[in-house]
């Protein structure tokens, strides 16, 4: 399958989805780490992608959500941002009631 | 001249800018010394006015698309409007603590 119908799919396919370096239980980048720190406290369930083994999907996402770093936050289908953006959502409460209204049921992305 | 002037140039060019901060962050992480790889910028300006985070950031990112391309691996963004700064006191969070990356 071409790989920006891949994501699309994912990102389609899952509520929340957190595009990543590393995994939730060993991030490989501060500003990943950061997000799963922020995710992990707010606590609803999210799938993930480790892009570091996912290199087709690295190279391609920043193209798919005119967004050129990593990690990446999904909701609905739409791209809300990276860690900082993350961060500052939680600040405001955002985050949290944009997760508390997203689908509960959350297949794993891979 | 250096990533970081390219950095602040283009970003005054495409946005009206009320402050600008912008460090390199390089030596934070894993990478040769006197890198420009990592940056942490805060922009306020009010071209931000009612404009979601993510636009904000998608436009920066636009502005430094060639810099981005070309060897800046991590931009920490910060975007606010003269509002929203004056409100915070001037504070924007600090970026994360290096996990190793791969290298890059």
């Amino acid at each position: 399958m071409d790989v920006m119908q891949v994501i699309k799919e994912q990102i389609e396919g899952n509520p929340v989805i957190l595009y990543m370096k590393g995994t939730p239980q060993f991030p490989q980048c501060g500003f990943s780490a950061r997000a799963i720190e922020v995710m992990t406290t707010i606590g609803k369930p999210f799938a993930y992608v480790n892009i570091l083994e996912a290199p087709e999907i690295r190279a391609s996402l920043p193209q798919y959500g005119n967004w050129p770093t990593f990690p990446q936050l999904w909701i609905n289908g739409e791209l809300v941002g990276g860690s900082d953006i993350i961060l500052e959502m939680q600040r405001s409460g955002d985050l949290a009631k944009m997760l508390e209204t997203a689908a509960v049921e959350v297949p794993p992305a891979e | 001249m250096s990533v970081a002037t390219e950095i602040e140039l283009k970003v005054r060019a495409g946005l009206v800018v009320e402050h600008l901060g912008l460090e390199n962050e390089s030596h934070m992480h894993n990478v040769a010394p006197g890198s420009e790889t990592h940056f942490r910028l805060v922009v306020v300006s009010p071209d931000f006015e009612g404009v979601i985070l993510v636009r904000r950031h998608q436009r920066i990112y636009a502005l430094l698309d060639e810099e981005l391309k070309a060897g800046v691996h991590a931009l920490a963004l910060h975007t606010f409007t003269p509002e929203e700064w004056r409100a915070r006191q001037g504070d924007a969070a600090a970026s994360p603590k290096c996990l190793g990356g791969n290298g890059k």
